[in-house]
């Protein structure tokens, strides 16, 4: 009877648990769509993702978000140039190549990577890599998106490498053996047979330290310059969707348009990463 | 004439030897089943040929394996491989049309004419006896067909990229009795062109189709012989005990 009673009382609050945080989820979206949406009380929509000023406090609020968009966007890009590449090869070296120890040894390095908090990676990216993009392009000023890519890249590659060679790691031995018998030198089983078998783990490998670039606020805000105009590269200052928030939020009046403004850009980063991790999953599940 | 030679072999995984001073023999274009027990080193024996235990960081060798009287290790692993092709137990179709499946080995040997391609398609796929099965359907994906139908396909994917002995790694462990007559019966005329090595754990099979018959025990031969003399005066006592079904 007893035995019973404690069974019924450990199920329900289990189930507790599983409600609760669906019950968070949904009071954060709620809260952050009714929050969101009252900006286009002031503005229309169009002129919020198209307008091509964010003067939020000047009278009256010049409230376009396409110069933050477009920064998210050519930061992200930046980042996902450099770290896919040198994220796959890295996969591949591990999962296929390294022997033994150098391997553990390398996933190891990796994970550690993974650990460094992001503000710390910011820090050392101010002092080190903005004085060096400076110096190396010839820029008045090295808080440029192009070092916010550097260090974003670095986030994102712990990500990509770990998944990455999961899924190789996960292609059937057969496989392999099948084309070595057909008399493929390494490099062309692995081109040829291992990473289109793979394929599926890679994409989601990549979308999803995409999907960590995009939300990465901290770094970006300490060493892309935060201004925010339209960049028309990468070699200029520019401000992301996160940093934004991070760096306003604080000093909007609650209630004011701008205030709502901010949280209207929660919700189109919301929706950017949402997309991401729903288009992973898919990639990811097809895999299984 | 002679296509391998082992002399003296030893092999070892790590601290666990798989093979014990084999000294043996393949003739041109014979089929030699190679019989045994699990763990009797019968694989690790079919893969010194095409050099397939270098790629266990773990193995270790003493002694020769020569093909056409050239020591394996001195033909650097690509051209052995493609001179020595393999089936595998599973069937193991790449996720492409019957077709590319076929054309892979040559497109990747740098077999760049498409109508070359197709003619070794076909020839490799009358070899393997399945041409007429899949002839209107070339451009199916590969896991369509019937096990045996795959494991004749990749029989054919071996025989396009030209090689001159197949090793069958018993290639009929997953296929019911009437695909493994149809692999039977393919090998028994791809004997005329080729030399064949079959590990098969069905000592049956092994009656069936050898020309010749070793048998392998804990890593040693016990006994090589034709396959009659085997099958019903073998000279060895565990030979005997294990094709009566003894053991094993």
């Amino acid at each position: 009877m007893l035995r019973k009673f404690k069974e019924f009382v450990i199920e329900k609050l289990i189930l507790l648990c599983g409600i609760a945080s669906v019950i968070f989820v949904a009071l954060i979206f709620v809260f952050l769509l009714k929050e969101g949406l009252s900006v286009f009380k002031f503005v229309r929509i169009g002129e919020f993702l198209a307008g091509r000023s964010w003067y939020p406090i000047s009278e009256p609020a010049q409230l376009g978000i396409l110069p933050l968009i477009l920064g998210s966007l050519w930061v992200t890009f930046g980042a996902a140039v450099i770290s896919v590449p040198i994220g796959l090869g890295c996969a591949v070296y591990i999962a296929e190549i390294a022997p033994g120890r150098t391997k553990e040894v390398l996933k190891g390095g990796i994970e550690l990577l993974a650990a460094i908090p992001s503000v710390v990676l910011g820090f050392i990216g101010m002092v080190t890599l903005v004085p060096l993009v400076k110096n190396v392009f010839h820029l008045s000023t090295g808080l440029t998106g192009l070092s916010g890519s550097i260090i974003l890249a670095f986030m994102a590659m712990p990500t990509i490498v770990s998944i990455a060679e999961d899924a190789l790691y996960a292609v059937p031995k057969s496989y392999k053996e099948g084309a070595f018998a057909l008399g493929a030198t390494h490099w062309q089983t692995i081109w040829r047979v291992l990473l289109p078998a793979a394929s599926s783990g890679i994409v989601a490998a990549v979308m999803l330290g995409i999907g960590r670039v995009i939300g990465e606020t901290m770094a970006v805000m300490m060493i892309t310059g935060n201004s925010a105009v339209i960049p028309r590269g990468l070699l200029e200052p520019l401000r992301t969707l996160t940093a934004t928030i991070a760096a306003e939020m604080g000093e909007a009046v609650v209630g004011s348009e701008h205030y709502f403004a901010l949280f209207a850009i929660g919700i189109i980063l919301f929706i950017i990463s949402f997309a991401i991790n729903v288009t992973a999953d898919l990639f990811l599940h097809k895999h299984k | 004439m002679v296509k391998f030679s082992v002399e003296a072999l030893d092999i070892w995984f790590g601290k666990t030897q798989a093979l014990k001073h084999v000294t043996m023999s393949v003739r041109e274009k014979e089929i030699l089943s190679v019989i045994g027990p699990s763990n009797s080193g019968k694989t690790s024996f079919l893969r010194m040929l095409n050099r397939f235990n270098e790629e266990n960081p773990e193995f270790r060798m003493s002694g020769v394996v020569s093909m056409d009287g050239r020591d394996v290790r001195k033909i650097d692993r690509e051209t052995l491989r493609r001179k020595i092709g393999m089936v595998f137990a599973l069937p193991l179709p790449l996720p492409l049309s019957i077709f590319d499946n076929v054309a892979y080995g040559p497109r990747m040997h740098g077999e760049r004419d498409n109508r070359r391609v197709a003619q070794i398609v076909e020839r490799s796929l009358k070899q393997a006896f399945i041409w007429d099965e899949v002839k209107d359907r070339l451009h199916e994906s590969a896991f369509k067909l019937s096990g045996g139908q795959q494991q004749r396909l990749c029989i054919g994917r071996t025989l396009a990229v030209g090689p001159e002995v197949i090793l069958f790694d018993e290639p009929c462990s997953g296929l019911d009795p009437i695909s493994t007559a149809k692999v039977e019966e393919t090998m028994m005329i791809l004997k005329k062109d080729y030399t064949i090595i079959l590990v098969t754990n069905n000592v049956k099979q092994a009656a069936r189709v050898g020309d010749r018959t070793a048998f392998f025990l804990s890593g040693e031969l016990v006994e090589l012989d034709a396959t009659d003399k085997m099958f019903t005066a073998p000279s060895d006592k565990r030979t005997d005990d294990y094709i009566r079904g003894k053991f094993g």
